[in-house]
């Protein structure tokens, strides 16, 4: 009996991993592709001219910061609980020390225990996801970049899956996002290691590479899920759909270091990214040490990527459209690019978290699945974008 | 942030005939290939040096080493007075500026965000940044589409557009590489002329050119690399000789004096 059940529990599992990794594949592929045939003059829009690109930046700078304030408390007021967006303020007030109103015990609970982790988070995961990915297009030079293309997002799987499917408890709470960090990292570095020659890495290979560590990550997820028992699948399922239900303060405070350290540290090397833009010789001749500049990047997209995985699960397309998004209108430059896209990808998560949790009330619709599902066709139309620009793949 | 950074002080001004760069017995491998076998020149302020030779001849290889891209297998590369290996990235940017053979940017910066990346090196204020890339620009006469994408530009208007950042720099030493290449008669001079006027503003500039007529008439000298080794260097006047110029590319080839100026003259023999 329970054998029985653990197999259909499992290949319901593996049919969610399918799906998943398919999309993931085709990112790959598409990336792959514009890699190989050349970083040529490809997702090239006609760039509005820099006077217009400062207000553009401005403009959506203001907007999104905005936009935050204003949805933060909409969001704390949305759900099964309705809570008056007034009196979402009263109680924040009241906490602050600036007046206000504490609610009854029921309202302030759901507000400060199930609402703000989890938009606390949203806002977390989104930052640090549309960070990482300009931080990765910027380091490898190609706009269809994506965390996920060198096995960062799928190593933290591997890592959080192995701490479900085997019960480990070292850390207590912090053991699972403790275990795909590492295990992030440990990819990340591995990728790296290994597609270096000669001092040298050459982007093609660490995307191929990528793309192996990210079936053999797979496989292990695979195993991990095979090993598990019924109850595990079931949590790395949900987990692997990548959703916020489970949101506490404990899980806020495990990924507040990564998150914070990754979003401080990335844009000091705004300026040094833009000089990347004209390859790895001429940034090396304006004064960049590429290599070096490159492991931190590496080390600080790992650090956030992990955590963002640690926590949620995967959460992709994020990384890829609000980067794209904001290049498109703003202009290539990364001192607007970085932060921007941290705070375009808070603004775009937060949204997506309170669809997920809204539009199929009282049930909860997998966050993972819905940024997959609006993300997709956006990177369709990418693809099919750059290969008009470029008159074919060949 | 950027303030906090330690930044080298630019180097000091060089007079004419000062060695700014310069191999010693120089050997270069790419992988397991040797290119280049005991390869010496030196690079002096206030002059203008072209490499010459036939494809493969190594002209590009001995550039990289100059500009510390390309380790040595043996033999030493200097840079003001110092082996390249000694300088720190940021120190090299403010010693020498490199023109790639092509130039590409993965993203559609404009025209003049590319320019002041030649800027990047200097801890200089942006009205001086200003200044330079507006010169920059406007000597090689790409200021018409300073606000165009880089990447809307056809080959010969990116290739000057690239030289514009380099420039920018305004490192004391210049290592182009065939900065020509692209370019239509117009500006192939116009890009010459450049190179000789730094060289009067006590820069070094070397250069990889293709075109001997451009060489013999803009170099104060050349040097004929042929399979790795330098075959002669010295003025054009005295290195461009028929016989070593057809020995060295295969190829007969006639050299004359302009009947009205009296300058060198270098073409292919023809039997047509």
């Amino acid at each position: 009996m329970t054998v029985e059940h653990t197999s259909s529990a499992w290949a319901t599992a593996g049919e969610g991993k399918a799906n998943l990794s398919f999309t993931h594949q085709e990112c790959k592929r598409g990336y792959g592709m514009t890699v190989l045939e050349k970083a040529a003059p490809e997702a090239v829009a006609a760039a509005p001219p820099p006077r217009r690109r400062h207000t553009a930046a401005w403009l959506l700078t203001v907007g999104m910061s905005v936009a935050l304030l204003v949805l933060v408390p909409i969001a704390a007021g949305i759900g099964a609980y309705p809570i008056p967006v007034g009196d979402v303020l009263a109680s924040v007030q009241h906490r602050v020390g600036l007046g206000g109103g504490e609610l009854d015990r029921v309202a302030e609970s759901v507000l400060w225990n199930v609402r703000f982790p989890r938009i606390v988070l949203a806002l977390l995961i989104g930052a640090s996801l549309g960070c990482a990915g300009a931080l990765m297009q910027g380091v490898f030079g190609n706009p269809l970049a994506e965390p996920s293309t060198i096995g960062v997002s799928l190593g933290a799987a591997v890592g959080a899956v192995a701490a479900i499917s085997l019960g480990l408890t070292f850390l207590g709470n912090w053991t699972l996002p403790a275990m795909a960090f590492v295990a992030g990292l440990g990819t990340v570095l591995l990728v790296y290691v290994m597609s270096r020659s000669g001092g040298r890495t050459e982007v093609v290979t660490l995307i191929l590479m990528g793309i192996a560590v990210n079936a053999f990550a797979g496989a292990l997820i695979g195993l991990f899920i095979f090993l598990a028992d019924t109850a595990a699948v079931n949590q790395i399922t949900f987990w692997q759909l990548g959703s916020l239900a489970q949101s506490t303060w404990p899980k806020v405070t495990a990924v507040l270091p990564c998150a914070v350290v990754g979003l401080v540290v990335a844009p000091l090397y705004a300026r040094r990214l833009d000089l990347l833009a004209l390859g790895d010789r001429p940034a090396r001749h304006l004064g960049v040490d590429v290599e070096r500049m490159r492991v931190a990047l590496i080390l600080v997209v790992a650090l956030l990527t992990a955590a963002a995985v640690s926590v949620s699960g995967v959460i992709g397309f994020i990384g890829l459209v609000v980067p794209h998004l904001l290049r498109m209108a703003a202009g290539p430059g990364h001192r607007f690019l970085i932060p921007g896209s941290a705070l375009g990808g808070a603004v775009v998560l937060l949204v997506a978290d309170l669809a997920a949790r809204t539009l199929a009330a009282p049930a909860e619709l997998p966050l993972g699945v819905l940024t997959a599902l609006l993300g997709s066709p956006f990177f369709f139309w990418l693809l099919r974008r750059t290969r008009r620009r470029q008159g074919g793949w060949a | 942030m950027r303030l906090l950074r330690h930044r080298p002080t630019p180097p000091a001004p060089a007079s004419p005939g000062d060695i700014l760069a310069g191999t010693e017995s120089l050997h270069v491998r790419l992988g397991a290939r040797p290119v280049l076998h005991g390869v010496s020149v030196t690079v002096r302020a206030g002059e203008v040096l072209a490499l010459v030779g036939p494809n493969g001849a190594g002209k590009s290889t001995l550039l990289s080493a100059l500009a510390a891209d390309l380790p040595a297998a043996e033999g030493v590369v200097r840079i003001h007075g110092r082996p390249a290996t000694d300088w720190s990235a940021p120190e090299l940017a403010l010693r020498r500026a490199v023109l790639p053979q092509s130039a590409s940017l993965s993203f559609p910066f404009t025209v003049e965000e590319v320019v002041r990346m030649g800027r990047a090196p200097h801890a200089t204020s942006p009205a001086e940044d200003d200044l330079a890339v507006a010169e920059a620009m406007a000597a090689t006469e790409v200021s018409a589409f300073a606000l165009r994408p880089f990447s809307a530009l056809s080959g010969g208007e990116r290739a000057r557009v690239a030289l514009a950042r380099v420039l920018a720099q305004r490192a004391p030493l210049l290592l182009l590489d065939e900065p020509t290449a692209a370019l239509d008669l117009k500006h192939q001079e116009l890009v010459l002329r450049l190179c000789r006027e730094r060289a009067r503003a006590g820069d070094a500039v070397v250069v990889v050119l293709h075109d001997l007529g451009l060489a013999a008439a803009y170099a104060h000298r050349v040097a004929v690399l042929r399979g790795g080794r330098v075959a002669a260097e010295g003025p054009p006047a005295e290195v461009f000789s028929e016989q070593l110029l057809s020995e060295v590319y295969d190829q007969p080839v006639e050299v004359l004096s302009h009947p009205r100026t009296g300058g060198l003259l270098v073409t292919p023999l023809r039997n047509l």
